[in-house]
């Protein structure tokens, strides 16, 4: 069966929860309002479980209700992981076998965004996830720059230091800004470097990752990646088995 | 009083010995330097406000166009203060304004006086300054007063909220109604940009990044609508913001002079975070804190944070530390303990176990260790995942905790942390969430006393113990090496590097700084 509904707690009963907040102060209207937009949400029939008055004019909703709208999972797409997930002593020996050398890896946030933890997730010893970060890949040479490092520096630093990846990560994304500032990255390596550049990638829990060639990049990380996740993408993009050297 | 822990009073007094041994050196080292924004805020105190038309799109303040001027002509090593109130003693300009539109003109003909001259430029500034600093303390009795009439919070801890639109004009009405919604605190957080700018933007803004810019008319405009809800809530309602980044001690200056009621100001946080240059964080950093201990501004460290990059458990003494550290640099500069909101956070990750009993454990510690600072207490970060409902648990046992250790700040923990910037209804409920905690349990601290070499106490002097032999090899290498080696949060920051370092001087015997002259009461 392809066709599928919400579960509460009876096959095919359809039954979602969902909250919000309308402009209006509390009372019966309200609710009605509420309903009317559950009812144009697709929720039907739907019931305001709860609600409170939030300051002057405002009211919280709780609403439960079936969905008359159906899920067809053939019809989903997702981007598939297309690189095998490697351990560190695995990426280690790739790295050893087919470079010869330290992969060098440079990391920071850019533009004003000062929010270092996913950068620092990825890259830092400690790690995330019960990972441990690119740090404590011994086959790797890891700079971390920090928050709040200009592009034209980061360009600098990566040619300086021949970077073979440049790991980006992006919180703030007020008014766009991690995609703009991806942007600018992807746009300021291309003119500097050409096809020389090293391998962008980007992260953030706000990144689609199917937006990597819309934003110029190589790769884009979604919210909950690992550093394991992150080491045998660099692998794999980097040091592909059948070229290998 | 509620139930404490009773530490060890050997350990304790070992904490705070070494904690001076490793502050000394580098309160020394800010003694001898002085930077580009400790005389920018000379000249804010002094009363020069504005920007030059002329220069750049006209954003560049007057204080920062009088001091570069000032270093190109005659070197910063003597001070802004004695070349400046030499022109207006000498006659060569006729007020503070007057020399900074030669400025703007390039008119202007600096020197620094020397015999008599010396004399009378330093009477005149430390005359203009203390005007200035007249009006700090006149902002304090006027809180003094406000408190008097409307009354603190009936209870702690403090609710304290934040607000960040970008825009002042929309944050002015959020924060009034997260005032009437139960904060007892606001802070308004900076445009993300603005710790690395090397200017204090100039008037009423509307276009911050997840913030909003610190500017003098900010600051006033906020302050006055606060002042406005004070008396409709019978409670006054405190503002914060930060005293970080390159403009520290302008921007303390400015809270000062605008009656701004607490500050996030840590000794380190710029090193380890924005990659501020060491040298010029600690000399900036003693400048603002010394204006704020005048203000009677409480300060807010930032220890929560070593805990978003570091993890929580195995790095709890590092805060402990950072805590010692930031005590001994703030009552060097003159604050009272009643000012110190150190802070520390809730962020041990809580899939392991006895995860709460840890986090009570290190709260305690720091309520044992400093009982008469206020304490900030910060929600989890780290471990919010998006999953709300599971954030919404999470933010409870820190509520509870805050409750049961007798925090004195508590920073309302939002579900939606690192989903939206929070929502109406997400401050709401959050608020909901602190309030039934602090009406069910707020008591509870009088019925909670772990026991003496039980688990709590247990772990407590552990991180205490981890905490003195991290003192100790700090003491012995030097704060700036253990800063350089990533000991605080892990991130490696070097004395030679960062940014701002060529805003550092070092000073010229003979230099005047007359608001630090009067500040520590030497003139």
């Amino acid at each position: 069966m392809t066709v599928i509904r919400p579960y509460g707690d009876t096959t095919g009963d359809g039954m979602v929860q969902t909250s919000f907040t309308l402009p209006v102060p509390p009372g019966p209207r309200a609710e009605g309002a509420a309903l009317q937009l559950a009812g144009k949400m697709g929720i039907h029939p739907a019931m305001v479980v709860h609600s409170h008055g939030i300051g002057e004019g405002f009211t919280f909703f709780v609403v439960y209700g079936s969905v008359t709208h159906l899920v067809d999972t053939d019809e989903v797409e997702v981007e598939e992981r297309d690189y095998p997930l490697l351990s560190p002593a695995e990426v280690n020996g790739a790295i050893k076998a087919r470079l010869h050398r330290k992969l060098v890896v440079m990391g920071a946030c850019i533009g004003t965004d000062a929010h270092t933890v996913g950068i620092d997730a990825i890259l830092n010893l400690k790690g995330f996830a019960g990972e441990k970060g690119l740090e404590y890949y011994r086959e790797m040479d890891v700079a971390n720059l920090g928050a709040q490092v200009t592009v034209p520096e980061l360009v600098t630093r990566a040619r300086a230091a021949r970077a073979d990846a440049v790991l980006v990560s992006q919180v703030v994304t007020q008014k766009d800004a991690h995609l703009r500032n991806t942007r600018e990255l992807a746009g300021a390596f291309r003119e500097a470097m050409g096809e020389d550049r090293p391998l962008l990638v980007v992260g953030g829990p706000r990144f689609d990752p199917a937006m990597a060639r819309d934003l110029g990049v190589d790769k884009v990380f979604g919210r909950g990646t690992t550093p394991g996740e992150v080491a045998s993408y660099l692998v794999s993009a980097l040091l592909p088995e059948e070229i290998a050297a | 009083m509620s139930a404490r822990l009773t530490l060890d009073p050997g350990l304790v007094a070992r904490a705070r010995e070494l904690a001076e041994l490793a502050a000394q050196p580098v309160i020394d080292l800010a003694t001898r330097h002085t930077t580009v924004s400790v005389e920018r805020a000379v000249l804010r105190l002094a009363g020069l406000e504005g920007t030059d038309p002329v220069t750049g799109e006209g954003e560049i303040p007057w204080v920062n166009r009088v001091v570069d001027v000032v270093r190109e002509q005659v070197g910063l090593e003597h001070g802004v203060a004695l070349p400046v109130w030499h022109a207006i003693a000498s006659g060569a300009a006729s007020s503070l304004q007057d020399v900074a539109e030669q400025v703007g003109a390039g008119t202007a003909r600096l020197a620094v006086p020397t015999g008599g001259d010396e004399e009378r430029a330093r009477e005149a500034a430390l005359a203009a300054v203390g005007a200035g600093l007249g009006r700090v303390d006149a902002a304090r009795r006027r809180r003094e007063e406000l408190v008097a009439t409307h009354g603190d919070p009936p209870r702690r801890p403090w609710i304290y909220l934040i607000v960040a639109t970008g825009d002042i004009y929309e944050d002015i009405p959020q924060a009034q109604a997260a005032a009437r919604a139960g904060a007892d605190v606001i802070a308004v957080i900076r445009s993300t940009g603005q710790s690395l700018l090397d200017y204090v933007p100039e008037g009423a803004t509307r276009t911050g990044y997840a913030g909003t810019y610190a500017t003098q008319e900010n600051f006033r405009l906020m302050r006055a609508a606060l002042d406005d809800v004070c008396a409709e809530l019978g409670r006054y309602v405190r503002l914060t913001n930060y005293a970080s980044g390159l403009c520290m001690p302008e921007i303390a200056a400015l809270a000062g002079l605008e009656r701004l009621d607490m500050m996030l100001n840590d000794a380190m946080y710029g090193i380890l975070f924005r990659d501020i240059n060491p040298i010029r964080t600690f000399v900036d950093q003693r400048f603002s804190r010394m204006v704020h201990a005048r203000a009677g501004i409480i300060i807010n460290t930032g220890e929560d944070n070593y805990l978003t990059t570091a993890d929580a458990v195995d790095e709890a003494h590092t805060v402990t530390v950072s805590q010692l550290l930031n005590e001994r640099f703030a009552r060097e500069a003159g604050l009272e303990d009643w000012q110190l909101g150190l802070g520390h956070a809730f962020e041990i990750n809580p899939a392991i176990h006895d995860s709460f009993r840890l986090e009570l454990a290190h709260a305690m510690l720091a309520r044992a260790l400093f009982p008469h600072a206020p304490l900030k207490w910060m929600p989890p970060t780290k471990h919010m995942t998006g999953d709300v409902f599971g954030g919404y648990l999470l933010d409870g046992f820190f509520n509870l905790a805050g409750a049961l250790t007798d925090q004195g700040i508590l920073l309302v923990g939002m579900m939606t942390e690192a989903v939206v910037t929070p929502w109406l209804s997400d401050r709401d409920l959050a608020l909901r969430n602190v309030r039934y905690v602090l009406d069910a349990a707020g008591g509870l601290s009088e019925d909670f006393a772990p026991p003496p070499g039980g688990f709590i106490d247990r772990r407590a002097h552990t991180v205490l113990g981890e905490a003195v032999e991290l003192l100790e090899k700090i003491t012995a290498d030097g704060l700036l090496p253990a800063i350089a080696q990533g000991t605080f949060g892990i991130t490696k920051r070097p004395a030679d590097r960062g940014k701002g370092l060529d805003g550092v001087v070092v000073k010229a015997p003979g230099h005047l700084d007359p608001a630090t002259e009067l500040m520590e009461g030497r003139a």
